[in-house]
């Protein structure tokens, strides 16, 4: 019998707790894969979250820190710093990384902090049971915007690769979505690449995964993928926002 | 033993850090701590260490947990509404079991408050550090040298006990100026940090530093092991030094510059004829109680000085269990008890103003 596919070493045998038709799962496996296929996961540290992906440190082969609300790159900082040789990742919801901890994400990258931020953007406070996060979007209904965010009263959705792409230390960003097995083969690739930023020195590298969240949305997982299509992408389009490797050829062409 | 030189009191801390082993320190400015900051910034790159100014003292915290949680010697440092702002990262620290260095060089309170020197961060300190149960070890110096000798004792039992350590000074201390050495820190046989992430190697299990317990009985097992560890701690690890105490009826309790200023008026007040002693923690936590309930079996009475509205005080009245009457002498908000005031307050506790 011949193996064509197998749970990847960079993730342990924990069973996820995350809940069906969440791409969290999917997205662990990106993230793990990428770490063992470039022969790094013996030097890899991880640092998770609060929120729904709190327990990564169960999770991720590797060693894992866990962080306060927001504070992972910070944490992953001084991680970085202490061991240079180290790969070092953080792995973050959009609560996390774009409302309590934007200043240390947008510092991190200032810094041209030389580590890979995996953000799991799915428009929702999901561990907290469904609120209004920095990305919800205008016109959705969470248990804290429960008749349609509101851009009057709440504001307005943050852009974290658009708004990074204007900071100089930020080396790669790129917003990748997994909602469908042509996205989530080009997640990966963008994953791959964010961590040999990392293993290049070329500074703070960012991936931005669109996600979904079927409990909290209240919609089917495969009618949550129509959703992420069909509200997400228009508002948050995929793309490279910035890689200089390839920025810093075409200045010099 | 290395020759003496000046420095100043927040300089010698961090002179201290660096030969103590630390090469990575995060910083944020605040007066009166900020040639922390700026001897650390001058110095760590000659040494081959890292100065990084974050971004917050929210960052610096956790920045440090973060080398920390990677096995190196690792501190930050602050004043009092920076150390407020260090609060949710002293839980964590506590929560992962990880040593760090903390040094709050206070000034007064509440808000912003002054920049003068202050002691109102004592509850903060020894109480309230942040949320859940959990102690900081609470190092006081009262001269230059012993910011010194206690820089390097904190790293020591920080790492002893997986504990983070506060190195808790005043603005007087920080900004004066006094003769110090700095000889190297004798070698202590200190337990391996098998539990640092750093890569497993491949040769090991993956190594999680975390504060999360889902299951109540494992919540509750980690607070007791811990809660274990600090009792070893305060059997241990209580100092405190004694002035003039063998014969004193009247026990002067302070910390820090307070203590300096009490044994002029201790002096004074043993002119006068009356027998006062100084009793000055050196550890805030663990206090050392015992000391004070030995002293509480001779003394007849008790006196704190403390620049605040009355913190120690608690404890004072806690470890010679009202025994004796205890009293407070205090400054607030910037202003620094005089020796005349301490002295009266020694008068009034021997029997009343003459």
């Amino acid at each position: 019998m011949q193996t064509v596919f197998e749970k990847t070493p960079g993730l342990t045998d924990a069973v996820l707790h995350y809940c069906p038709g969440c791409t969290h799962g999917i997205i662990h496996r990106l993230v793990a894969e990428v770490y063992t296929e470039l022969g790094v996961s013996d030097r890899t540290i991880g640092v998770a979250p609060v929120g729904c992906a709190v327990m990564a440190y169960d999770y991720f082969n590797c060693d894992v820190v866990q962080a306060a609300h927001g504070r992972a790159p910070a944490v992953a900082t001084g991680i970085k710093r202490a061991r240079p040789d180290t790969v070092v990742f953080t792995y973050q919801g959009d609560g996390d990384l774009a409302a309590i901890g934007t200043a240390e994400t947008i510092h991190a990258a200032a810094r041209g902090e030389n580590i890979t931020v995996i953000f799991v953007n799915n428009a929702i406070y999901g561990m907290t049971g469904g609120q209004m996060a920095p990305t919800t979007m205008p016109g959705q209904i969470t248990q804290t915007s429960p008749y349609g965010r509101d851009p009057a009263v709440a504001g307005y959705p943050l852009r974290m690769c658009e708004l990074l792409a204007t900071v100089d230390g930020a080396a790669y960003l790129e917003r990748v979505s997994a909602d469908s097995v042509k996205n989530i083969r080009a997640a990966k690739q963008a994953i791959r690449r964010a961590f040999e930023c990392q293993l290049a020195g070329r500074g703070f590298a960012l991936v931005e995964v669109l996600s979904t969240c079927p409990t909290n949305w209240g919609l089917e997982p495969v009618k949550a993928l129509d959703w992420l299509r069909e509200n997400m992408i228009p508002y948050y389009p995929l793309g490279v926002y910035k890689d200089s490797a390839r920025d810093g050829k075409e200045a010099a062409q | 033993m290395s020759e003496k030189v000046l420095m100043k009191g927040n300089e010698a801390i961090a002179e201290a850090a660096i030969r103590a082993g630390c090469r990575h320190f995060f910083g944020y400015p605040i007066t009166p701590q900020t040639e922390v900051a700026a001897y650390m910034a001058r110095r760590m790159p000659k040494v081959d260490g890292l100065y990084l100014q974050a971004e917050s003292e929210i960052a610096a915290i956790n920045m440090v947990l973060g080398a920390s949680a990677a096995g190196v010697r690792a501190m930050t440092s602050s004043s009092s509404p920076g150390i407020a702002l260090k609060s949710e990262g002293l839980s964590y620290l506590a929560g992962c079991d990880l040593p760090a260095l903390v040094v709050n060089v206070q000034r007064g309170g509440p808000g912003l408050g002054g920049i003068q020197p202050s002691q109102s961060d004592y509850f903060q300190a020894t109480r309230g550090a942040g949320h859940g149960d959990f102690h900081l070890l609470v190092l006081a110096p009262n001269s230059i040298q012993e910011m010194v000798d206690l820089t390097y004792l904190a790293f020591e039992l920080a790492d002893r006990y997986r504990v983070t350590a506060m190195l808790l000074a005043d603005g007087i201390l920080g900004q004066m100026m006094e003769p110090v050495s700095l000889p190297d820190p004798a070698a202590a046989d200190l337990p391996p940090k098998d539990w640092a992430v750093t890569g497993t190697g491949g040769k090991r299990l993956h190594n999680i530093v975390n504060s999360l317990y889902l299951k109540p009985e494992d919540l509750e097992a980690t607070n007791l092991a811990r809660y274990e560890k600090y009792a070893v701690i305060q059997r241990r690890e209580a100092r405190h030094e004694a002035f003039l105490l063998d014969d004193a009826d009247i026990v002067v309790a302070a910390y820090g510059a307070s203590a300096r200023i009490a044994k002029n008026a201790i002096l004074a007040a043993r002119a006068e004829g009356i027998r006062a002693g100084l009793l000055r923690p050196v550890t805030l936590w663990p206090f050392p109680k015992a000391a004070f309930a030995q002293a509480a079996k001779t003394a007849r009475a008790f006196v704190t000085v403390e620049m605040s509205m009355g913190q120690m005080i608690e404890d004072v009245e806690l470890s010679v269990r009202c025994a004796k009457p205890v009293t407070l002498c205090s400054r607030v908000g910037g202003m620094v008890p005089a020796p005349e005031q301490i002295l009266e307050s020694i008068r009034q506790a021997a029997g009343g103003a003459k």
